[in-house]
């Protein structure tokens, strides 16, 4: 295999790992930046969307359309958490907030134990997302999973662009994300905006979780919590609140990664993969707080 | 004469211990231009930010067109009509102008005439039509004013409440601005106007109040005031002013 060959198939990896983060990330800015809510149970809409799947493909409902409904779940589940858990704490100190969340994280993966038990479920694909594709004489490789990740991706994350153009909703969540105070003054239905926030950020986080699953070929309760955490790194380091921030971060990570595990491995960087990555977490709280995007401080009234 | 449109009573608000205001009262009629004046922190902006909803009322009623919206939240009243261009302007810095004005639309049922709407604004002020693709935030300080007044009018209001205009503003555009402002008083809407600029104020109100320290402590029309400004200068910086002596007048 000569490097341009391994540099293609790395890329390949990079930009699937990519888009996984950029799906989990976008969701977590987006409800940060409306409510300054770090939202820790964010990763278990992942959780909610693959077994939401796994069930309705048990009960015989095709592939896609259960994919569907695994995402509309989340999308659910999403807006009864909000309705119960999060807007009875809005407005309060953001750490109540996040203590919320933290709750609701153990709350609804415990809630996944009960009804699934904790160990891990085999998650059926269809064969022909089991497909791979060989090039240049089998050197490099992607599976239909590797394709259907970044085809879906990039289409959530233009419909997303289009809706926050493009509709009064999506207007007013941008302008709510600016200045919550002036949007109350122009008449932004707040409520709405929030709600449609959840649902969007929850039925990426759902689809994300599909797809994990897809990759790893197994469920579980706690699958959400490592892509969480990436997630979370990526937001970051993309400019926390931030959409386009984001998505730069989720391909930044991805890249990242790949990276990192396709240096020679007599380095012998590959065991430290996330340790340099939230070493580069830390890097940009301390240095560049704002992220790539540089994201600026809120203004307060 | 006409009706009264706002009519606040006995108005009481408190931020945590301090009281910002202790029984303000006052009425706006239907057409009229109120100006509301008064130095720093004697409670000008926490008025029009009860009146929109913002900050609740400890005690006091606020009335507009005959309800009681005291207990209303701000997307509520927004919904009746009445329009807040707050202090310090508050313009989505990153988002065009057309988005802005678009935004300011929000509670209208009537989408098919909000283009108009946004051409008329662009007639207004035609600078805005040339910066319509920008971002609020590129905008000088003058033209991001200009923008949160058009931003509240896209909201059709009746009563339109209106923070400090002038601030921070080179004096060519305030005037364009308040010669604005004097076409819409003709056309109708209703105004409340928080100013410290007591004279570009007064040429345009109806009548005034000053207020100190959360209490009114002069009020009359804008053309008495006018002839007398030692009156109005001593009510903002403290002096002996009876608020019975100056109601009566």
């Amino acid at each position: 295999m000569n490097l341009l060959e391994y540099t293609f198939q790395q890329i390949i990896n990079a930009v699937s790992q990519g888009s996984m983060f950029a799906l989990v990330a976008v969701g977590l800015s987006i409800i940060f930046s409306l409510l300054r809510l770090t939202n820790f149970a964010h990763g278990d809409m992942m959780m909610v969307g693959a077994f939401g799947t796994l069930v309705m493909q048990l009960a015989g409902v095709p592939f896609l359309l259960a994919v569907l409904l695994g995402i509309v779940i989340s999308a659910l589940v999403g807006i009864i958490i909000e309705r119960i858990a999060y807007r009875p704490v809005r407005g309060a100190p953001d750490v109540t907030m996040l203590l919320t969340s933290v709750a609701l994280t153990y709350i609804l993966e415990n809630l996944g134990i009960l009804l699934f038990t904790s160990s891990p479920r085999n998650f059926p694909l269809p064969d022909w997302l089991n497909a791979s594709f060989n090039l240049a004489d089998g050197r490099i490789s992607f599976t239909s999973i590797n394709l259907l990740t970044f085809g879906l991706t990039l289409l959530a994350l233009l419909f997303l662009a289009w809706f926050v153009r493009n509709t009064q909703v999506g207007l007013g969540m941008r302008a709510a994300a600016e200045d919550l105070t002036a949007s109350y003054l122009v008449g932004i239905n707040v409520n709405t905006v929030i709600v449609v926030a959840f649902v969007m950020a929850s039925s990426f986080a759902g689809l994300a979780g599909v797809l994990w699953a897809a990759q790893a070929g197994v469920v579980e309760p706690h699958m959400g919590f490592t892509p969480l955490l990436k997630a979370f790194v990526a937001a970051i380091i993309g400019g926390f609140g931030s959409i386009p921030g984001a998505i730069i971060g989720g391909f930044v990570l991805g890249a990242l990664e790949v990276l990192i595990q396709s240096l020679p491995s007599e380095w012998g960087l590959g065991a430290y993969r996330d340790a340099i990555v939230f070493t580069l977490l830390i890097a940009f709280l301390l240095f560049r707080p704002g992220g790539i995007v540089g994201v600026k401080q809120e203004v307060k009234l | 004469m006409s009706e009264t449109l706002l009519k606040i009573e006995q108005l009481e608000v408190n931020y945590g211990a301090v009281r910002a205001l202790k029984n303000v009262s006052l009425e706006v009629k239907s057409g009229e231009v109120v100006a509301l004046l008064g130095a720093n922190g004697a409670g000008k902006s926490t008025t029009l930010r009860a009146i929109s909803g913002l900050v609740k009322a400890k005690s006091g009623g606020i009335t507009y067109a005959n309800q009681n919206i005291a207990r209303l939240n701000p997307t509520q009243i927004v919904a009746l009509g009445v329009s807040h261009s707050p202090e310090g302007r508050r313009v989505f810095p990153g988002m065009t102008v057309l988005e802005n004005l678009r935004l300011g639309a929000s509670q209208r049922n009537d989408k098919e005439n909000i283009q108009a709407d946004i051409d008329r604004m662009f007639e207004m002020f035609p600078i805005l039509s040339e910066r319509k693709t920008q971002t609020a935030g590129t905008l000088s300080g003058g033209e991001q004013q200009m923008l949160a007044l058009t931003r509240a009018l896209m909201n059709r209001p009746k009563m339109l409440l209106l923070d400090e205009p002038s601030l921070g503003i080179a004096p060519l555009i305030v005037r364009q601005i308040f010669a604005t402002l004097a076409e819409l008083k003709k056309t109708g809407t209703t105004i409340l106007l928080v100013e410290q600029n007591v004279n570009i104020a007064l040429n345009l109100a109806d009548r005034a109040y000053v207020l100190r320290t959360g209490e009114i402590v002069l009020n009359g029309s804008a053309s008495e005031l006018r002839l007398n400004s030692e009156r109005v200068a001593q009510a903002y910086l403290g002096g002996g002013i009876e608020t019975q002596d100056s109601r009566a007048a």
